[in-house]
């Protein structure tokens, strides 16, 4: 059997680490999953490659994140590996050493947002991010659209793309107000450089397959169809999956399979997804098997009865009316951005972030500053209930000369204000900072 | 006294040995018309020479199998598939009559939907109006659960001699190559069957009451009665007898190693990990089927002692074909052989044609015979090190699965060479340089193979699970499916697939120590049954005797 397209995996379920020993993200998570590709005889498809993953050093962490104290005391080996199994998919393809690649590792991290002090949502370092920086320094910038198919926001993922109008964010979800973070609504469209680049779908309890591949169709292949990325990556949640004793939709493995033959990524990413058994071996073996451009219709979880799954009426509706808003306001993004945006020098952004896993209160406020030649600074000052503050500023990829020089200027400032830690990350010339007082 | 006898495709050798020590060898051509002639006469004639019948085991690398296999003389097959859902195979291809059924048990051995009696019956009418003479039966994931493939096998006991079940091949886990190593199984049954017949028959007319042991594609043996359960077990040896000789007649220590065979066409490559050799992932391929049946791990380099040289657009090419002999053995073609003849490394039979004939090539390039000479050998070395550095990336990519692992970041780093074959001896200082490793060339290497299937001591290896909520514990290789009660633990698990790998040594007639049982893998799986379910535990052991040899050759008595 040979593959349509070459497909890398990095399949690493880390049988030696845990969060604890009966967290969803333990050991077991992933056992079920390989038992299922195994047996499958997926190691025999010619074109399937299997990739070991990297290590992401601290380096490559400080590129996507401001960690405090550091990296090297927060960030764990199963994090770097996570992170590192994503920058070896990136590899993969960009090198030309596959077509497509999905990195099947754990522990998740779309939950990861620019400033760390712990674990969220099983999260500490945001994997995809780590390892599209990577791959931009690596191999130069590139136009691309991340999109969440997890069922929980991806409220990191979201934070960290917030102002980079050439990262699409894309997220699929239920509705913020049924579900952990509780973030995602259609209303947060993005910085002052990315106005209109961040879509958030939230979905009503019970969706199917009929309302995911509506909203696909609909919305999500309209709007990559204009924004034309050089690299589509799918931030692979399986929690919507129906027998997922975390979230209440009613995504199946063929739904999942069909939603990613259409989207047809370059990349994917694990995320979440924590029904081990039931469903994460036959929705990843039909995600490996789509990629690959193979036939997956004998995909199928043992109690799915056609039917049984079908989403109600009610939801139906209510997910069309979701679709016409979320395309309405792409279509409108340089308007209500030129609006939004009029006369104003910076614009700011007031947060309250819960660890729910660390269990820390941290409390930010974000300012943009609106450039009209590059996406602009911005600048992140943050502190928690812990006693810890800090100071945070990212020069973007494509920062113009004088924004750049601001960056620097901003840094020096900053130092004398009292903050514990102060960071600057200049990602234009891949150089990162951190001064303590 | 053990006997060793390695039939390959044009030689069958024969080895004496009792404690280490050489008592006699024999090497002939295989009777193609009667290969069981050719291994009667090849162990009478090692009885005569040693003079005594006192022999303690017979151990026998034969390529019955799989000349059968690559010939096409094997019986039909008849399949009988439950494939659940998933991933589809052009399962049809693979046997002469397939049938389906339906029902499936998930991966972690749970019944999903039963079997349907009204269709397995129909099955049984197709396939009794088959051709089919013999009969496999594989479920997806029967590993696991070999509910379905027992009561098919009932179903159909009356009406086969030979039915394979898929579990009882491998405990590994993949479909597709479960349902080809017991269609090959099958195919070869009557074929062994009647072979081992002879041979059993041969051996009590001539009062010789010997254990029979049958060599394997890993470097073991199995016993008669077993090789006769899995007869595709006994596939492919001979890879697998040379490289157990060269193993024994090489340098006692657990290093990493790289082991070569270099032939007239090929050079053979094999590798030792500690001192253990080199496996290939999953199983062995035969005539376009990849298998279950654990193997040595080797690969055949298109470049040989009798490759043909020649030029190419002014570029230098050796083989891979050969065209005959090198024409310092009475071939036309320049070789390899004829640049070592003409280096004065190894001696011709016909010096002069060999000079006259490597002058003439390197005058027609603008080269000194001398010059060509060096560089036919150094290109030969050369490609035999790009290779050696290919597979070497390969296999030091493994996939590993643990943090542990990827941090140990194990990496097979060779530290000697081991040459055997027409050329070794002159190519070892050659190859030295190119490989910046000491190589070594042991002796007796005509009969390697032989002594390779004298020493070479059976293999068990088991996959075994222990599901506490399931309450069972399988080893599918051993057939084992036992109740456990929910307190079972990892130590336990460890503790019973030792004693179950010890048993089976004793049973292929090691000693304790000879059997080093030992566990390769092992880990416990916290299962929580949703949030505040009670707190199972999947256990996973594998366990093996340690391969290797029943003892090295005494290098210094040879």
């Amino acid at each position: 059997m040979k593959a349509a397209n070459r497909l890398g995996l990095i399949l690493f379920p880390a049988f030696d680490w845990a969060i604890s020993p009966t967290h969803p993200e333990r050991e077991e998570r992933l056992l079920y999953t390989q038992d299922q590709l195994l047996e499958e005889g997926i190691e025999d498809i010619e074109g399937v490659e299997f990739f070991n993953p990297g290590i992401a050093s601290d380096r490559d962490i400080n590129r996507v994140h401001f960690c405090y104290p550091g990296a090297e005391s927060l960030v764990t080996e199963s994090h770097r590996i996570a992170a590192g199994g994503v920058m070896r998919a990136f590899d993969a393809v960009l090198s030309g050493e596959t077509d497509k690649s999905f990195a099947l590792v754990r522990p998740p991290g779309h939950h990861a947002q620019r400033v760390v002090y712990g674990d969220r949502g099983f999260c500490i370092v945001n994997i995809e991010a780590v390892g599209l920086e990577y791959a931009r320094q690596k191999y130069g910038d590139m136009r691309v659209a991340i999109v969440d198919t997890d069922c929980h926001h991806g409220d990191g993922t979201e934070d960290i793309y917030w102002n980079d109008p050439d990262t699409l964010y894309i997220s699929f979800h239920q509705d913020g107000r049924t579900l952990y973070p509780g973030t995602g609504p259609v209303e947060d469209l993005g910085g002052p450089g990315a106005y209109g680049y961040n879509v958030n779908i939230p979905l009503p309890p019970h969706t199917g397959d009929a309302g995911f591949l509506y909203v696909l169709e609909n919305v999500v292949m309209p709007i990559l169809d204009e924004y034309k990325p050089a690299l589509i990556i799918n931030s692979a949640g399986q929690d919507n999956h129906y027998t997922d004793p975390l979230t209440n939709m009613n995504f199946s493995a063929q739904g999942y399979a069909a939603l990613n033959e259409r989207l047809n990524p370059d990349i994917a990413v694990l995320e979440g997804g924590y029904s081990i058994q039931g469903a994460l071996p036959y929705v990843n073996t039909g995600i490996v098997l789509a990629m690959a451009g193979l036939d997956y219709s004998g995909v199928c979880e043992p109690d799915y009865h056609l039917g049984k799954w079908t989403q109600p009426e009610q939801v139906t509706r209510q997910v069309q009316q979701i679709a016409r808003h979320v395309i309405a306001l792409w279509q409108s993004r340089e308007e209500l951005s030129a609006r939004v945006i009029a006369g104003l020098e910076t614009v700011t952004r007031r947060r309250r972030v819960y660890y729910d896993t660390a269990g820390i209160m941290e409390y930010q406020v974000q300012e943009f500053n609106v450039c009209h030649a590059c996406p602009g600074i911005s600048t992140v000052r943050s502190k928690n209930d812990r006693g810890a503050s800090m100071i945070g500023v990212t020069i973007p990829r494509n920062a113009c000369h004088a924004c750049r020089e601001e960056g620097y200027r901003r840094f020096e400032v900053m130092k004398g204000q009292g903050a514990k830690k102060i960071y600057l990350q200049d990602r234009s010339q891949d150089e990162y900072f951190v001064s303590s007082s | 006294m053990i006997l060793g006898i390695d039939m390959g495709g044009t030689h069958i050798d024969g080895a004496a040995i009792e404690k280490g020590v050489l008592l006699a060898s024999v090497k002939h051509q295989v009777n193609r018309d009667d290969y069981f002639l050719s291994i009667w006469q090849c162990l009478e004639e090692l009885i005569y020479q040693t003079g005594r019948r006192d022999i303690t085991r017979i151990h026998l690398s034969t390529t019955i199998c799989t000349n059968a296999i690559v010939e096409g003389q094997v019986s039909e097959v008849g399949l009988v598939l439950q494939t659940g859902p998933g991933l589809k195979w052009p399962f049809e291809r693979m046997g002469d009559t397939v049938v389906y059924l339906s029902g499936s048990v998930d991966h972690r051995g749970k019944v999903v939907r039963d079997l349907d009696m009204e269709e397995l019956r129909r099955a049984r009418g197709r396939l009794l109006a088959s051709q089919a003479g013999a009969l496999s039966v594989v479920c997806k994931f029967s590993t696991r659960n070999p509910v379905f493939e027992q009561r098919i096998r009932d179903y159909f006991e009356d009406s086969y001699d030979d039915i394979t079940m898929g579990h009882t091949l491998s405990g590994k886990l993949n479909f597709p190559r479960r349902v080809q190593t017991a269609y090959l199984n099958a195919a070869v049954s009557r074929t062994f069957r009647l072979f081992a017949g002879h041979m059993r028959e041969a051996l009590e007319r001539e009062g010789i009451r010997a254990p029979v042991f049958v060599l394997k594609a890993d470097g073991g043996t199995i016993d008669f009665t077993s090789a006769l359960r899995k007869p595709v077990e006994t596939i492919l040896s001979g890879p697998a007898a040379s490289f157990m000789g060269m193993h024994a007649l090489s340098e006692a220590d657990r290093s990493d190693r790289v082991l070569l065979d270099i032939g007239g066409t090929t050079t053979d490559l094999f590798f030792l990990v500690d001192g253990v050799p080199v496996f290939e992932p999953l199983g062995i391929e035969i005539d376009g089927r990849k298998t279950l049946v654990r193997a040595i791990f080797s690969q055949s380099v298109g470049i040989g002692g009798d490759s043909r040289v020649f030029f190419d657009n002014g570029k230098l090419q050796i083989g891979p074909r050969r065209l005959g002999f090198a024409v310092a053995f009475g071939g036309d073609a320049v070789t390899p052989t004829d640049a070592l003849v003409y280096l004065n490394k190894m001696e011709g039979k016909y010096p002069g044609k060999s000079r006259r004939a490597l002058e003439a090539l390197a005058s027609e390039n603008d080269l000194s015979a001398g010059q060509l000479a060096d560089l036919i050998v150094t290109r030969m070395c050369g490609r035999i090190r790009e290779e050696i550095d290919r597979i070497l990336q390969r296999l030091n990519a493994s996939p590993v699965y643990t943090i542990e692992e990827l941090l140990r970041d194990r990496m097979i780093r060779p530290r000697a060479v081991e040459v055997i074959g027409g050329p070794a001896k002159a190519l070892a200082g050659y190859l030295e340089k190119a490989l910046s490793m000491p190589v070594f060339c042991p002796a007796h290497h005509a009969i390697a193979n032989a002594i390779g299937a004298a020493l070479a001591k059976p293999t068990v290896e088991v996959h075994m699970i222990a599901d506490t909520e399931r309450k069972t514990v399988s080893i599918p290789e051993l057939g084992i499916y036992q109740p456990i009660d929910r307190q079972y633990t990892q130590k336990r698990a460890e503790q019973f697939a030792l004693s179950e790998v010890r048993k089976a040594g004793a049973s292929l007639g090691l000693t304790e120590a000879q059997t080093e049982p030992e566990i390769v893998e092992s880990s416990c799986f916290n299962m929580v049954q949703g949030y505040g379910g009670g707190m199972e535990k999947n256990i996973r052991v594998k366990a093996q005797i340690r391969p290797g040899l029943l003892y090295k050759l005494e290098r210094d008595e040879v």
